[in-house]
């Protein structure tokens, strides 16, 4: 008689889920890379969805600026309050302008607003792309002549790419608000003179590099979330799995390229 | 309500279907499909769950691409069609999905207005206005035109769904299990449509549905698909005049005395 064993499915080793997880890796990277390359090959490619563009872009900017405003106002004045008391040690206090500047203008105001989107724009467009997918939405576009991917994919990726930055800049000019009114009551350094010392240190390549941060993390945001959702399956779960997908891929992606921006930024100054 | 006698032309072919084979892995789905379906005619597909009836309309729609043999919709080859004529011919194919894909974030008015704007590049606003309350006149839910999706019944909705596909005054109609999950009152209206609609647009239409009500009430032709391929194809009494054991039990199911 044949043991009980011999019928039992074995279960994959070690080894062979490491493998597994390693190639099913490279396939995803390679589908991003599939879908990042027709993102590019149709957008520029009429028709224009610019309405829809303008829609996405009003979106987008909506679902994040109460929430921007809110951290952008806080980080400003938690920050000025938390340095404050090691400048004050080396009597150092009149740098605190330059130093809030530097930190929101270089670091804080992208990155923040990034992640910040990416929680809220990209899991909405993941969830939202996602139930378009399983609810056969996605494919009565398709039937009735609409291009999907132009109309769905390229109009958001586009309205990220266009709106964080913006954000980010608004972010970076509540944040300085925040400081100075920190600043303002404590050292009761007027608006002139915080201007002045906050922009001083500030370089043209500086703002550049904010600038390319926020489109980079914009269009990150964007092509990630539309990702995950237009590829969505499995009903319900596949859609929370987008949008959980979306959020996560998003910030780790946002980290990797501060790091890699700032390193090349550095080789400009 | 009796079905009115369509008006069939057996010389005009809408659809011819030759060899069709299309696969999923290691499941092969269909098996070499022979089709024709003739213009003014409402052809009904029937099958178990899980044989392709589904997968046989998209690629009929060309959402799917087949693995062998060759599929002939308004004299357009679609295995060697180009993507700007895919394009074009789509418009004169409807698609009513089984769950009516109706768009959430938009009322019933922009479903409507969304594939006639999309399609008809200068059309005006009077010109869309008419077109959507002619569409929903149709379908007979004209108060309905400032609703969301989410605040229709199913019934609603598939008729929506109906809508939106007649707007571009398609030459094709293919419905996707159109009484799924629908009372029996409403599966007969959805079934009254549907003939309503091949009276007043003069389409063609194939019927995926495993509901024989509905393949009795609106079908000019019967096939059964088993196999993967089409094992009986004929009226509806011709296709259940057979002891055959994978048919009857479909009949007897659906008409329990």
């Amino acid at each position: 008689m044949e043991s009980i064993e011999s019928h039992t499915e074995q279960e994959p080793s070690g080894l062979t889920k490491v493998k597994n997880s390693v190639i099913s890796f490279f396939l995803m990277l390679y589908r991003v890379y599939a879908f990042i390359i027709r993102f590019f090959k149709e957008v520029f490619v009429p028709p224009y969805e610019f309405r829809e563009v303008v829609r996405q872009c009003y979106e987008t900017g909506v679902r994040s600026f109460t929430l921007i405003t809110l951290t952008g106002f806080i980080i400003g004045v938690i920050f000025t309050k938390q340095s404050r008391p090691s400048l004050t040690d080396f009597g150092a206090t009149s740098w605190l302008p330059s130093l809030v500047s530097i930190a929101v203008l270089k670091a804080l105001a992208p990155l923040v607003t990034a992640l910040i989107a990416a929680g809220k724009v990209g899991s909405s467009i993941g969830a939202e792309l996602g139930s378009m997918r399983v609810t056969e939405q996605i494919d009565a576009m398709e039937v009735s002549g609409t291009k999907p991917f132009k109309f769905l994919v390229c109009t958001r990726v586009i309205a990220t790419t266009f709106t964080i930055p913006l954000l980010a800049t608004y972010t970076a000019l509540i944040a300085l608000l925040g400081g100075y009114l920190n600043i303002n009551q404590n050292e009761g350094t007027s608006y002139a003179t915080f201007i002045e010392q906050a922009f001083e240190p500030i370089t043209f390549v500086d703002i550049w590099a904010s600038l390319a941060k926020a489109v980079v993390f914009g269009f990150t945001i964007g092509i990630v979330g539309c990702y995950q959702g237009y590829n969505s399956t499995k009903g319900t779960e596949g859609v929370g799995k987008a949008a959980n997908g979306a959020v996560v891929t998003a910030m780790f992606l946002v980290f990797i390229e501060e790091v890699l921006i700032v390193q090349i930024a550095g080789w400009f100054r | 309500m009796e079905k009115q006698k369509a008006n069939i032309d057996l010389n005009n072919e809408v659809i011819r279907i030759r060899g069709l084979q299309k696969s999923f892995g290691d499941y092969h789905v269909l098996r070499g499909i022979d089709l024709d379906l003739y213009q003014g005619e409402n052809l009904v597909v029937l099958g178990r769950s899980g044989t392709g009836k589904s997968v046989l309309i998209k690629l009929i729609s060309g959402m799917l691409y087949p693995d062998a043999g060759t599929i002939n919709v308004l004299g357009n080859e679609l295995t060697t069609i180009t993507e700007k004529e895919m394009e074009a011919l789509r418009i004169r194919i409807g698609f009513s999905f089984q769950n009516s894909a109706l768009y959430d974030s938009m009322t019933v008015r922009k479903n409507l207005e969304f594939p006639l704007v999309r399609n008809r590049k200068g059309i005006t606003r009077k010109e869309i206005d008419n077109a959507v309350h002619k569409v929903l006149d149709a379908v007979s839910l004209s108060q309905t035109i400032n609703q969301m999706p989410s605040e229709l019944s199913g019934g609603q909705r598939k008729r929506i769904g109906i809508a939106r596909t007649l707007i571009l005054n398609p030459e094709i109609m293919l419905y996707d299990e159109p009484t799924a999950g629908l009372d029996p009152i409403t599966c007969i209206e959805i079934n009254e449509l549907i003939n309503e609609v091949q009276q007043s647009y003069n389409t063609s239409s194939i019927i995926i549905t495993h509901d024989l009500t509905c393949a009795k009430m609106v079908g000019d032709r019967v096939a059964m698909l088993l196999d993967g391929q089409f094992q009986r194809v004929g009226s509806f009494d011709e296709v259940f005049a057979t002891d055959d054991a994978r048919v009857k039990p479909f009949y007897d199911y659906n008409f329990i005395e």
